[in-house]
């Protein structure tokens, strides 16, 4: 293997198969993977689970049109099973955050513990270099502060740094986001010049292995193929003195900001302020008490800088469509972080990360505590 | 590239002489063997000539021999063609998933099925299979060679019990054909599954020895082909392929030609164990058939050293994959007590007729560099090292 061999992550969409193209044709060698992450079969029927098998993660078919990519371009192609740690990494902590009354973004927790820690692991073993993805994102050097930097994409509308936020230094090293300056239409019509038959494949959006985006049923259909089911977590709805107003029947059924499914009617609108899972209490209030000015990170990771070592001003993302807001961040414990909003933002959600920007580099981020 | 194939217990190329005997029967003689005149006598002669050539490779009648569309089919056949409800069955827990995942659709129907157990080298206790029988036993399917290790089943002890209690026995001979001779009146079973594809005739043809007397419910329903045990009109130029690559199967025995690949096997066998530390054969001591070596490299996952064999241009695999093409943990390591680690770390090499001493040198010279490369990479191997020192 000479040293210009590169790993590219191939999931059956557009934009990975475009970057295994480009790749090629730039003269790299190139080595498709596909992880084989989850097993749609496996639930499917099961307490009201579809039984035809539609979620999009690692279908038979997205496999199908992977192989298909790497034939016509000539490369070789494995899937590569990392069922196991996708479970273990990613499927029980997303089942375990939202029965603690939180609400889980799978897809970091993917990057982190799989595509960017096994896949380049395996990259590795096979004599690759560097991994590439699909991803909106761009990598790069930064001489004068002696680290790689994670920045945004041209395309904005595609910018998937929010759930890169996790990459450390020997990652990103290892990283390649071919797509990072180009825009979803160049990037189509370039899988159409290189006549990958997938040029006009539909974006998938939901969560993989969550079909149609019913997380209720995933739950459900998980917990009872382990033997378990759903813990009764049903219990009260409060208002912010402590007042009962009503009732609900189990705290994974609410996310911070809800205000559709509460059950309760009231002059006013009401909004879910915050799930307490020890009490198996929803707290519930007026719209004006959805914001808030401070939030903490925990496990942060910094990505432009190795500490922050006095207050810094950036802005910050708290979920992935969300305009980022001007802040300032200080560390306040060994990976803990607290953020300060000029202006307060509303349904800090507990499960999801907080992203720091400085104008289009990512300094780091944290999961909202 | 240099491309080596040592995956043959996955499938073999059609030797050229088989491809010759069937590439009349994709042109001139095209004939249904089922048509009255001259072009189905024609194709009807060959299709008989090649019921004997099988036959003759069982040791049974030609009457016995029913075609399939290959091991897959003639499992299916024998087990649904006999298991009834209320009835009971025994299997193993090495089989293949033909014959494994048959038994669970026959569990989720309600039919009891009991595995027996094997033990570390992978070889099942006939007498298992006997404290396992019931009154209501119906069928005893355990498979003649382990398609991943190659460990050889006391079949012809089972096959015994199985007589004695009058309860059918079949065996999955898949992997064993052409390999070692198979006898069915010494094995005293009924039933017996053969692959052309294991065995250089092509994919999508098999045969099913089924004992004179037996009952059996086709699962195709139609003309009455095969004597009415599998309709659908014959697939000749396979069927053609498979009689003569069972021919060239028997020959294969009279020169010894099976004696060849052992001590292929074994010197591949001998020097990788010989170069690589921490490394065993998975079946060991147990017979095996004589083309087959499934070796465990601790410190390292099977998975990226497959993918960088091939890479370089040697073709090996685990044994276990699924539908994506991924590997799947091995069911008949993790059924032998092999640690999981190990189960992962384990490949498969098996040869084939067309393999030369030059292909095993090529793996000799491969493996053992591929595997100290990954140990470099692997932070339980250093540590170990590391320890060591």
């Amino acid at each position: 293997m000479n040293s210009n061999t590169i790993a590219v992550a191939m999931s059956g969409g557009v934009d990975s198969s475009t970057v295994a193209a480009m790749l090629r044709a730039e003269g790299s060698n190139v080595i498709g993977l596909t992880m084989q992450l989850w097993n749609q079969r496996r639930l499917a029927g099961r307490e009201g689970m579809p039984e035809s098998v539609q979620g999009r993660c690692c279908s038979l078919d997205d496999v199908y049109d992977a192989r298909r990519v790497a034939e016509t371009i000539g490369i070789p192609y494995y899937v590569v099973n990392h069922e196991d740690r996708f479970e273990r990494d990613v499927v029980r902590p997303f089942v375990q955050e939202y029965l603690s009354g939180r609400t889980p973004i799978p897809c970091s927790l993917c990057n982190n513990h799989l595509k960017f820690d096994q896949l380049i692991a395996i990259a590795q073993q096979i004599g690759a270099d560097a991994v590439a993805t699909g991803h909106y994102a761009r990598v790069e050097f930064d001489e004068s502060r002696d680290r790689w930097l994670l920045k945004r994409p041209t395309d904005r509308s595609k910018d998937q740094t929010y759930f890169l936020f996790g990459l450390t230094q020997e990652q990103l090293s290892r990283t390649l986001f071919p797509l990072g300056g180009m825009t979803k239409p160049e990037v189509r019509a370039l899988a159409r010049r290189y006549g990958l038959a997938l040029a006009e494949k539909p974006d998938s959006q939901e969560i993989c292995f969550v079909p149609g985006g019913d997380y209720k049923k995933f739950l459900d259909a998980y917990l009872s193929e382990q033997g378990d089911s759903l813990p009764d977590t049903a219990g009260e709805l409060v208002t912010t003195d402590g007042r009962v107003i009503g009732e609900h029947g189990g705290i994974h059924n609410f996310t911070v900001g809800q205000r559709k499914g509460l059950g309760v009617a009231t002059g006013s609108p009401l909004y879910v302020l915050q799930i307490k899972g020890d009490k198996h209490q929803v707290v519930v209030g007026e719209q004006e008490n959805l914001y808030s000015r401070t939030l903490l990170t925990r496990r942060t990771n910094l990505i432009s800088t190795d500490e922050l070592r006095e207050p810094t001003r950036v802005s910050v993302k708290i979920r992935h469509r969300h305009e980022p807001a001007a802040a300032t961040i200080e560390k306040t414990g060994a990976d803990e972080i607290v953020v300060m909003f000029d202006e307060p933002q509303r349904a800090v959600t507990p499960g999801q990360a907080a992203v720091f920007y400085d104008d289009d580099i990512v300094v780091g981020g944290g999961w909202i505590t | 590239m240099r491309r080596v194939y040592l995956d043959n217990n996955a499938t073999t190329p059609v030797l050229p002489e088989v491809l010759e005997a069937m590439r009349p029967y994709f042109g001139e003689r095209f004939g249904n063997a089922s048509s009255i005149h001259h072009h189905g006598q024609e194709t009807r002669a060959a299709v008989e000539r090649a019921r004997e050539s099988v036959a003759a490779l069982l040791g049974c009648r030609p009457a016995e021999v029913v075609f399939t569309s290959g091991g897959t089919e003639g499992d299916n056949l024998a087990i649904f063609g006999l298991v009834r409800p209320g009835d009971h069955v025994i299997s193993s827990t090495i089989e293949h998933h033909a014959v494994l995942n048959s038994c669970k659709h026959l569990q989720e129907k309600g039919i009891d099925v009991t595995y027996v157990p094997v033990d570390g080298r992978g070889l099942v206790d006939p007498d298992d299979v006997r404290r396992a029988l019931r009154p209501n036993t119906q069928l005893v399917t355990i498979m003649m060679a382990n398609n991943e290790t190659g460990v050889l089943q006391p079949i012809e002890e089972i096959g015994k019990i199985c007589a004695e209690a009058d309860v059918y026995f079949h065996t999955d001979a898949v992997q064993a054909a052409s390999k070692v001779p198979i006898r069915v009146k010494q094995i005293g079973c009924d039933l017996l599954s053969i692959s052309g594809h294991k065995f250089h005739a092509p994919q999508g043809v098999g045969a099913l020895f089924v004992r004179k007397g037996t009952t059996l419910e086709p699962r195709f329903f139609g003309g009455s082909h095969e004597r009415s045990r599998r309709a659908g009109t014959e697939n000749v130029p396979g069927i053609v392929g498979l009689g003569k690559a069972a021919e060239l199967a028997l020959k294969g025995f009279e020169t010894r030609e099976d004696r060849e690949i052992a001590a292929l096997r074994d010197r591949l066998e001998a020097a990788i164990l010989h170069r690589v530390e921490a490394a065993e054969v998975n079946g060991k001591g147990a017979p095996r058939v004589p083309n087959t070596s499934n070796i465990y490299f601790d410190y390292i996952e099977g998975e990226p050293l497959i993918i960088s064999l091939d890479l370089k241009g040697l073709a090996v695999s685990t044994g276990a994959a699924c539908s994506s093409g991924a590997i799947e943990p091995s069911h008949v390591l993790t059924a032998m007590g092999l640690r999981p680690d190990r189960a992962r770390a384990s490949i498969r090499f098996s040869l084939g007729k067309q393999n030369t001493g030059d292909d095993v040198d090529f793996a000799i010279e491969l493996v053992p560099a591929s595997v100290a490369r990954l140990r470099e990479l692997s932070p339980l191997y250093n540590k170990n090292a590391t320890q060591a020192v």
